[in-house]
């Protein structure tokens, strides 16, 4: 058992992931920073959805749930809220994410719960070979769009942003360090945050769009990403085609679950003396 | 002796939730079970239990699964629609073994329906809304103060056979409002999930084939388990073995068959020695008590079988007497649901009539009387 | 005084590489290569240490341990010292 692997669940490596997805990447880069924070394993809880991205949940060594498809964002939701003092992470995908899972995503943006969201960005559904989601670019093949996907696809970023999350990154398996940064500042955000790792997946993704293998993709991110803060200074033109990585936005607001807990102290004060006659329940809970 | 109280039966379910341990409700509005939410909203911070609206209801059960996996007593209220939302997430429940209890207050259907109006439609949708085998149990109170006593018995049946559990009310049931004496606090019985001791050699899913419930240690102490909807192993992780995956949904099925004759529930009038026997639930029921006593005014021999617990269908107490009954009448709020499983179980021993309503109005016991007296003369 | 040159081992989980190369083409300065499928540090005397490998690599498969060293590093996370058996040490 290696050290560096302590938050795996190492009996169930070598992972399910093709060769050269980044999904392992990011998931490395989640467990490298928890690693950092020296937070501790039994006070993590790790939600999935369904599709690649959600296979993570079972590789860590955490208290772990693989809900169902798009209802990750939703379980954890019931989770934070019973155990604010837990860290709650949710790692999903673009369709996980933003398809099936996009109302519990801007709602849970918009309460701002104190949720660690990773998007694992590989434009299309890989488990099911390769279907386009709501974040495949416009024109891209798909094995459901193979005349090019007429779509015009999420910007997960400003969509968070507009739904009221409150710490929203973006980076790519190819810049870790980044991403592992973005991470660090997430889980330390008191509220709602989306770290979206735009990752390649060269078996469905890649092999459909003709856009090469693990080295080639990897090496696309590196050519197409421009950090926000250079971006600033460039020239519009010269950001065609390409897409923003770095820290989106980072605002705090009140936290839902501590919200909540406000409410109740200040409902008690008020029916502080409240056995309540017929309510008198034998079972008052924690 | 706790003194009577008019009260309304959706409130009654969320006081025998409170009595029974709730401390975790997410729900959504819907008509006519909305009541149950926002009692919840105003109780519970004031036991420091926690109250969510969630954006809708396939939202709502999934909190109130999350909820109980932190060992939490977790709950969500609806009806048709919004029950039909859940139905992915009861599966979910029932292969996971993360006990909840889901109140569905009937209205009419299908679709929007009519949704002050009474009806009894959702009871094959309760065995079998979700997708593939699984188990459930759905308690059908028939008043008032059952709201109280079967949402408790719900909780306690989760709690100890770790399954989804449906509360079956109705709008008449849910929106009616009784004199109630509600049972002395201290006098109720509570059951509680039995937790592992240690995390050393934790196995989530280890249980002894025959309908074994496994122990259930909470999120957030230690045990760093694993939870899933996939078909798993005692160890909780997925497999694709299909004997494995076979073994877990008869394990699944069998803890509630085997544990029917405890959760076994249901009441009976003048039924003992009677030549027409009236089976009737929820609603309904009231108006075939009533009926029932009118005929044996008039020297008819009426009785009634009601089940609380219609799944699993009470079918040993039945067969019994539809044994010595010459005819069986059964009124439903609906267009055949629950007969057809009296059919199943009476067997041709005695002649079963559907006695269906469904124009929106509960049976006038006139209606369920002239059918006892017209088929016996 | 020239600064005396850090020295760097590789741990290979061989079981775990998929043999994606994504290591092998961004390592700076090429020490790695593709052998029988399978990552292997080829020029590990000019590994600099940037573990840009072990933190791409999708599969843990490679990981970076610095050697000579009179003390060994103070547990900071950042460049841990995984004192590993390792499973196939190449250097």
């Amino acid at each position: 058992m290696s050290e560096s692997l302590d938050y795996f669940r190492q009996n169930r490596l070598p992972h399910i992931w093709c060769p050269g997805c980044g999904h392992g990447t990011v998931t490395g880069a989640l467990t490298r920073t928890l690693a950092k924070l020296g937070i501790d394993k039994n006070n993590v809880v790790v939600v999935s959805g369904i599709g690649c991205s959600s296979r993570a949940s079972g590789y860590l060594d955490f208290d772990t749930i693989h809900t169902a498809h798009g209802r990750a964002i939703a379980f954890a939701t019931g989770i934070k809220l019973s155990r604010p003092d837990m860290k709650v992470i949710v790692m999903t995908g673009d369709g996980d994410c933003t398809a099936i899972g996009g109302n519990h995503f801007i709602h849970a943006a918009r309460r701002n719960i104190d949720i660690t969201t990773i998007v694992m960005n590989n434009s299309n559904y890989g488990m099911t070979s390769g279907q386009y989601s709501p974040m495949t670019p416009t024109g891209m093949l798909g094995t459901t769009a193979p005349y090019g996907n007429v779509e015009r696809p999420f910007d997960l970023g400003k969509l968070a942003i507009a739904c009221g999350a409150t710490y929203v990154g973006r980076s790519t398996s190819y810049h870790v360090q980044l991403l592992g940064e973005l991470l660090e500042k997430a889980l330390l955000n008191k509220g709602f945050s989306v770290v979206e790792a735009v990752v390649g997946c060269p078996t469905y993704f890649g092999r459909k769009n003709k856009l090469g293998g693990a080295v080639d993709m990897f090496t696309w991110q590196k050519d197409h990403a421009v950090n926000v803060k250079a971006a600033a200074v460039m020239a519009p033109e010269k950001l065609e085609g390409k897409f923003l990585i770095g820290e989106l936005y980072n605002q705090a607001a009140p936290e839902f679950t501590a919200q909540y807990d406000a409410l109740i102290e200040s409902v008690r004060r008020k029916f502080d003396n409240f056995q309540g006659g017929v309510r008198g329940c034998a079972q008052n809970s924690d | 002796m706790p003194e009577a109280k008019l009260m309304q039966g959706n409130e009654a379910c969320t006081l025998g939730a409170l009595a029974a341990g709730l401390n975790f409700f997410a729900g959504y509005p819907i008509t006519p079970s909305t009541e149950i939410a926002e009692l919840c909203s105003e109780e519970l911070p004031k036991i420091g239990g926690k109250f969510i609206q969630m954006e809708d209801e396939i939202g709502s059960i999934a909190a109130i699964i999350g909820a109980s996996l932190t060992g939490r007593k977790a709950m969500t209220a609806t009806s048709g629609p919004g029950f039909s939302l859940m139905q992915e997430l009861i599966g979910y429940s029932a292969i996971s073994e993360v006990p909840i209890v889901i109140i569905n207050v009937q209205r009419v259907g299908p679709s929007t329906g009519m949704p002050t109006s009474l009806a009894q439609g959702d009871v094959m949708q309760a065995r079998w809304g979700t997708h593939g085998d699984h188990p459930v149990v759905v308690l059908a109170p028939g008043n008032v103060r059952e709201c109280f006593d079967l949402t408790i018995k719900a909780f306690n049946i989760a709690e100890d056979l770790r399954v989804p559990v449906i509360v079956l009310s109705d709008e008449t049931i849910g929106h009616m409002r009784e004199k109630v004496v509600l049972p002395d606090y201290k006098s109720i019985k509570v059951v509680n999930r039995k937790a592992p001791a240690t995390p050393a050699g934790y196995l989530p899913y280890k249980a002894d084939q025959d309908g074994g419930v496994p122990l259930m240690a909470p999120f957030g102490a230690g045990y760093r388990w694993h939870v899933t909807g996939l078909s798993h192993d005692e160890t909780g992780f997925p497999t694709n073995k299909g004997e494995v995956a076979g073994d877990l949904i008869k394990r699944l099925m069998r803890k509630v068959e085997k544990a029917e004759p405890v959760i076994r529930d249901y009441a009976t009038e003048s039924a003992d020695d009677c030549d027409v026997l009236v089976v009737a639930f929820g609603s309904s029921a009231m108006s075939a008590t009533s009926a029932v006593r009118q005929a044996r005014a008039q020297g008819v021999k009426a009785g009634l079988f009601r089940p609380k617990t219609i799944w699993p269908f009470p079918e040993e107490p039945l067969r019994e007497l539809a044994a010595k009954a010459k005819r069986i009448i059964v009124p439903e709020m609906n267009l055949g649901q629950l007969v057809l499983e009296i059919e199943r179980v009476v067997a041709g021993k005695a002649p079963v009539e559907r006695l269906s309503k469904v124009n929106c109005e509960l049976f006038r016991p006139e209606e369920i009387l002239k059918a006892i007296i017209g088929g016996s003369k | 005084m020239s600064e005396q040159k850090r020295s760097f081992s590789h741990v290979i989980r061989e079981r775990y590489c998929k043999g994606c190369s994504v290591c092998v083409a961004f390592c700076p300065k090429q020490v790695l290569v593709l052998k029988n499928g399978k990552v292997f540090a080829e020029r590990p005397e000019q590994c600099i240490g940037c573990r840009l490998c072990e933190m791409r690599c999708p599969d843990y498969a490679i990981e970076i341990v610095e050697t000579g060293l009179d003390k060994p590093v103070e547990k900071d996370a950042a460049c841990v010292d995984y004192s590993v058996p390792p499973e196939a040490n190449h250097a």
